[in-house]
């Protein structure tokens, strides 16, 4: 009688669950799954009066064409040094930056500093290009320095040889102070009295960093390189769309704009379909490969 | 911290003060430079005169744009975007974390709803086949194509599902016992219980609404509808193409218009106000609800 009593209750609180998810699912279902039936447009010549039901198959003629395009490898590189540069730069500047707060033992000037390098973080990039190109541009606040010493102008916004390190340098800027939260977290969590006991044995300040701190942060540390993995071939359309120029397509454009430019633009729905199922492919198998690593090696897992 | 005040320990402590303050000011004073440029007379802005503090103060800039229709309608539409799509992401968030901060055993059929959810995360349709399915939905140039696309952030419903998970169990349990039903205990333990997170990603919502010009850029094709960001963002297109476009004496006035420096960066500061009013509200609960939701052991 008992466990007929529970039964029923946990069958009737089953029934309330499942309608608690009904809304939620139909979004995902309407704007999520049924978009992926469209991607049966990258196997086909499709034209938008017939519709993907009376469209042409072509099969893999444009990922054929994909490949056999000199623009495509050289997209797949910006994205990978772009993408890459961030990651690595980012995470060292987040980690840094986190060990050097935590030694700020001045409660409000800790608070103050951390609201301020949060901030930019929370800033559009549509609004953060205008602070950029400010900086950047030819009469801008760096050339104005840069002259002061002596040295020549640079054309930082429409030079093929400025326009990664640009990118990479002003996404770090904008992500730091937030990236840090994490690892300031992690800090706090570790044993003082490990750092105690370093110091009664002599170990100076860098050596309980190294020895101490860093192995301390460690997991987050690999969990969070894991999960940043997933955004490789995501290099940033945001940033890059709202500072790149024509001038700049060759070092600037990556997977994301060029498949806005020659999708949505161009009108090459189906080929811009077949690079982006490229990229949904490879970010899937990453991200799935980054969950396994972080569950293998860290114990924790994403998702 | 240890008792060691040495020389060198000092110093050490100074050169950290010294590197962490600059980094601050790094962040900080680029963003003050637009402040104080919005300030500054057309004239100082153009010789670059404008550090940090303005050149002929002038609130002229700031009187335009209270005249400027277009920039004030893209406000509104901002607004009302956020607010709505506010209350539909945090309904639908908690509406779904909680019984899915169930075991397999109490809710069947989690485990299909959680695969739904966490390969909508992995891999979707791509930019042109959603765009397909808004326009079918006739949703092209209206507020909802910047909402209903987004209701669910997938990420946001894990973060505050594994806050729930964290919630004591007992708590529950006493609340049955007094009689509570499952949507009472969603309303009078978890959500309570929960304030952080479900901060966090009512934050998440905000500021990703409030920034979001991709949308606007792909679905709203009337400058008359765009979100202010969309239109902000705009502004800088359309002086490349008025450039473009020749150099018929109205054309150029227009450039001067547009190109107008201390009137965009007015437009800039006060597309960002509303962001840094909300921003220190919620920031405090930031660190525990993305630390404490993020990661599950």
């Amino acid at each position: 009688m008992k466990t007929l009593i529970k039964n029923v209750k946990i069958a009737k609180s089953g029934a309330m669950y499942h309608t608690m998810m009904i809304p939620g699912i139909i979004f995902l279902l309407i704007f999520s799954y049924i978009p992926m039936f469209g991607i049966i447009m990258a196997f086909q010549d499709y034209v938008p009066a017939k519709g993907i039901f009376c469209s042409n198959f072509v099969g893999l003629k444009h990922f054929m064409y994909m490949i056999s395009l000199p623009d495509i490898a050289q997209i797949v590189k910006n994205t990978l040094i772009i993408a890459v540069g961030k990651i690595l730069i980012g995470t060292f500047m987040a980690i840094a930056f986190s060990i050097l707060l935590n030694e700020i033992s001045k409660k409000f000037l800790k608070k103050t500093v951390q609201t301020i390098v949060y901030m930019p973080h929370f800033l559009s990039w549509v609004v953060l290009a205008a602070v950029v190109v400010n900086m950047f541009n030819l009469d801008g606040t760096i050339n104005q320095i840069l002259v002061s010493f002596g040295l020549d102008k640079i054309n930082f916004m429409g030079s093929n040889r400025w326009f990664r390190p640009l990118i990479v340098g002003t996404d770090v800027w904008k992500e730091f102070g937030y990236n840090s939260v994490v690892y300031l977290a992690a800090i706090t969590a570790i044993d003082p009295g490990l750092h105690e006991a370093a110091a009664i044995d002599g170990a100076s300040w860098w050596r309980r960093v190294i020895n101490i701190t860093i192995p301390g942060m460690l997991p987050i540390i690999l969990l969070m390189a894991a999960m940043s993995l997933t955004s490789i071939l995501s290099a940033g359309f945001d940033q890059i769309y709202n500072l790149y120029t024509p001038m700049v397509y060759e070092t600037g454009d990556v997977l994301d704009t060029y498949v806005y430019r020659i999708g949505l633009v161009g009108r090459q729905y189906s080929f811009a379909t077949a690079v982006g199922l490229f990229k949904s492919v490879i970010g899937m198998i990453l991200m799935l490969t980054a969950n396994g690593l972080a569950k293998k090696y860290t114990d924790r897992k994403i998702f | 911290m240890i008792q060691n005040r040495s020389i060198k320990a000092r110093m050490r402590t100074l050169l950290i003060y010294f590197i962490v303050i600059s980094l601050a000011l790094l962040c900080l004073l680029p963003l003050w430079n637009i402040v104080a440029i919005s300030f500054s007379s057309s004239a100082a802005v153009s010789a670059n005169r404008v550090g940090l503090i303005p050149v002929q103060f002038t609130t002229a800039a700031y009187q335009k744009i209270m005249d400027d229709v277009q920039f004030w309608r893209s406000f509104g539409i901002s607004v009302i975007r956020v607010i709505i799509a506010l209350g539909l992401n945090i309904l639908l968030i908690v509406l779904m974390a909680y019984p899915l901060s169930k075991t397999k055993r109490e809710f069947r059929g989690r485990n299909i709803y959680i695969g739904l959810l966490i390969f909508a995360m992995l891999f979707n349709g791509g930019m042109i086949p959603t765009y397909l399915v808004v326009k079918k939905l006739g949703l092209l140039n209206s507020i909802w194509s910047l909402i209903l696309p987004g209701a669910v952030p997938i990420f946001s419903v894990i973060l505050v599902m594994n806050f729930f998970i964290g919630i004591p169990k007992s708590l529950e349990e006493a609340a049955i016992i007094d009689g509570a039903k499952p949507l009472q205990v969603l309303f009078r333990v978890y959500i309570p219980c929960a304030v952080p997170s479900i901060a966090t990603v009512a934050l998440f919502s905000i500021v990703g609404s409030w920034n979001d010009f991709y949308s606007g850029l792909i679905y709203i094709t009337k400058i008359k509808n765009y979100p202010l960001m969309t239109y902000i963002q705009s502004l800088s297109v359309s002086i490349e193409e008025l450039l473009r476009a020749g150099k018929s004496a109205t054309a150029l006035s227009n450039v001067m218009e547009v190109s107008n420096q201390n009137l965009n960066a007015a437009k800039i500061v006060v597309a960002v106000i509303p962001l840094l009013m909300i921003y220190p509200i919620l920031q405090r609960y930031l660190i525990t609800g993305i630390v404490m939701g993020s990661v599950k052991e």
